[in-house]
């Protein structure tokens, strides 16, 4: 079974048509990445994906089950994770705070006014293990607003971790980071088991191409091509989109 | 544990000061003055849930505080118990903060504060115009406060202390809901609501229960302020009120459990003390917030705080210094 089906999946804004019919098939611990120039329509599938936007035509399916109208909440339920380009965390509280938020947002603890969320052990057992993962668990009492760049980087991932995805968005993962910061950052997604499927959005092929099974190309909204490296790094098509000849 | 025990020591300090006031201050109306800081104090804390923890500042609190009046004056003049009347009161004002929450919540920011003040004017235009419910403009006689438990409240000393009851109650409650799972939740969807929603969470949901909590609280406060003054009108409604605690919260430190306090502290000191000695105290009043949000964006006890920790910058660095080797070593295999 395919982990992630999108199928002709459409969007416009106002006059603009962003996505146009894009299909894609991602198998079970698959590797796909996402690639395309500024304005491709590569955040904008990821924000369909995750039910930020809503398509105007097309489906999605995640491990079979049709999640195209399903509030963006409940697909973190179903096994849908996803790191951010832009570093979305809450700088006011600690790294461990951070990921342990992350993990309660799928637990129906989230709702109770009466526990100190401090003594709830497992979960903040199950942050620590993903800042471990992560190589953070040294840091994981430090403000956020005291961690660079790199490091904000990995707690995305971690909070991503800690709620067990099946299919994990990656957007830009390696955006603004220093070399040692993306090579460490690499080095933590090739460790990834397969039993998560990852899709990435990446504009660096040299550090992309490494981790790709397979990759699909968008420009324009749409699908120019798709396949594996090889064959994506052969297509001619890819060239014309990159350096326009 | 050792870090907590100065903090722990001098709130217990302050309850024993607060339980003792009666004793040491003898003069009646300063033990009103004490019993208003206290209520108002409640309702600024309510306050505080919206707009410190959630991020959303409402103009139509006092629209609740009202309610909460109105209805249990309503309910005892009809010849209803005083129970009853607090019983329907809060479910009255739960259910109108649910309503408002339904309706302010389609907004976050300038939009929500609008429609809260819109939502509040409402509430005062009917509390003023249907005067068949409300007596309009006249206002309602409460004539005696309610006896829990056969104790007679009618003493500033005994009132003060049913106040203080329920006024410790309140921060008690406050200080678990901020460190429970729906109280960081709440924060987080202040904060990144977005990330919030991708997280799992229901962002909406989680903003409603905060409305509901804010408006439990503000229901209450406007219990005791019935209780307190015996009477009832629109002015209570008015967008004044609302103002005055929003001025409370921000004043004294959002998203805090003392700012609300010496918020309120602050306002009603103005109000009832330094009003009896300086004409102009609204003025002085507006250059304090003004000295306040000059000098402390953040309000009073943030403020204050930040300036005993850049006083004594040792004790953080080697608080934070303790964590880092704490959470290292836990780290290490």
């Amino acid at each position: 079974m395919s982990a992630l089906v999108v199928k002709d999946l459409t969007k416009s804004f106002g006059g603009l048509r962003v996505t146009r019919g894009v299909n894609l098939d991602v198998a079970e611990g698959e590797r796909h990445l996402i690639l395309g120039p500024n304005g491709a329509g590569k955040t904008t599938l990821f924000n369909l994906i995750t039910g930020d936007f809503l398509p105007d035509s097309g489906s999605v399916m995640l491990q079979g089950r049709d999640i195209t109208r399903a509030p963006a909440r409940q697909r973190a339920h179903l096994g849908l994770g996803r790191t951010y380009q832009i570093i979305t965390l809450f700088g006011r509280d600690t790294i461990l705070r951070n990921v342990t938020l992350a993990a309660l947002g799928l637990s129906l603890r989230r709702w109770n006014p009466f526990v100190n969320l401090d003594a709830q052990a497992d979960l903040e057992a199950s942050a620590m293990a993903a800042l471990a993962r992560v190589g953070l668990s040294h840091a994981a009492h430090r403000l956020l607003g005291e961690t660079s760049y790199g490091e904000r980087r990995r707690v995305e991932i971690a909070m991503a971790l800690v709620q067990a995805p099946k299919v994990l968005l990656l957007d830009e993962p390696f955006a603004g980071l220093s070399v040692d910061e993306r090579r460490d950052v690499q080095k933590l997604l090739m460790s990834m088991p397969r039993d998560i499927t990852m899709v990435m959005i990446e504009h660096d092929m040299d550090v992309a191409l490494d981790f790709a099974d397979r990759i699909t190309l968008l420009n324009f909204g749409e699908v120019v091509v798709q396949g594996t490296r090889a064959e994506i790094v052969a297509d001619p098509r890819t060239r014309e989109v990159y350096l326009g000849s | 544990m050792k870090r907590r025990l100065p903090s722990m020591t001098a709130a217990l300090v302050v309850v024993a000061a607060m339980a003792t006031l009666p004793l040491w201050l003898a003069n009646t109306y300063y033990i009103n003055v004490a019993s208003q800081i206290l209520f108002w104090a409640i309702f600024a804390l309510g306050l505080n849930v919206l707009v410190g923890y959630a991020g959303l500042t409402s103009l139509g609190h006092a629209a609740l505080f009202a309610m909460s009046g109105y209805t249990a004056a309503i309910v005892v003049t009809a010849g209803g118990a005083h129970l009853l009347g607090a019983v329907a009161a809060i479910a009255m004002t739960v259910a109108t903060a649910a309503v408002f929450a339904v309706l302010a919540l389609r907004a976050t920011g300038i939009g929500f504060l609008m429609i809260t003040l819109a939502l509040g004017q409402i509430v005062w235009g009917i509390a003023y115009r249907w005067a068949a419910l409300t007596n309009g403009d006249n206002g309602i006689n409460f004539k005696t406060r309610p006896q829990p438990f056969g104790i007679d409240l009618t003493s500033a000393p005994a009132f003060y202390y049913a106040v203080l009851l329920v006024f410790l109650t309140a921060v008690m409650t406050m200080a678990v809901f901020v460190r429970s799972p729906l109280g960081a939740a709440v924060r987080g969807t202040r904060d990144q609501p977005r990330r919030m929603t991708a997280l799992g969470y229901n962002v909406w949901l989680v903003r409603f229960a905060a409305f509901l909590l804010s408006g439990f609280w503000t229901a209450v406060a406007g219990l005791l302020f019935l209780y307190y003054n015996q009477f009832i009108s629109p002015q209570v409604a008015a967008l004044q009120t609302s103002a005055e605690a929003l001025l409370m919260v921000i004043s004294g430190g959002t998203a805090t459990i003392l700012g609300p306090i010496a918020g309120a502290a602050i306002v009603v000191v103005m109000k009832t003390v330094v009003s009896a000695y300086v004409e102009r105290w609204n003025m002085v009043l507006g250059i304090i917030f003004v000295l306040i949000i000059s000098f402390m964006p953040d309000g009073l006890v943030p403020g204050i705080s930040r300036l005993v920790r850049s006083m004594w910058p040792q004790r953080r660095s080697n608080v934070t210094g303790e964590r880092a080797a704490k959470a290292a070593s836990e780290a290490r295999p």
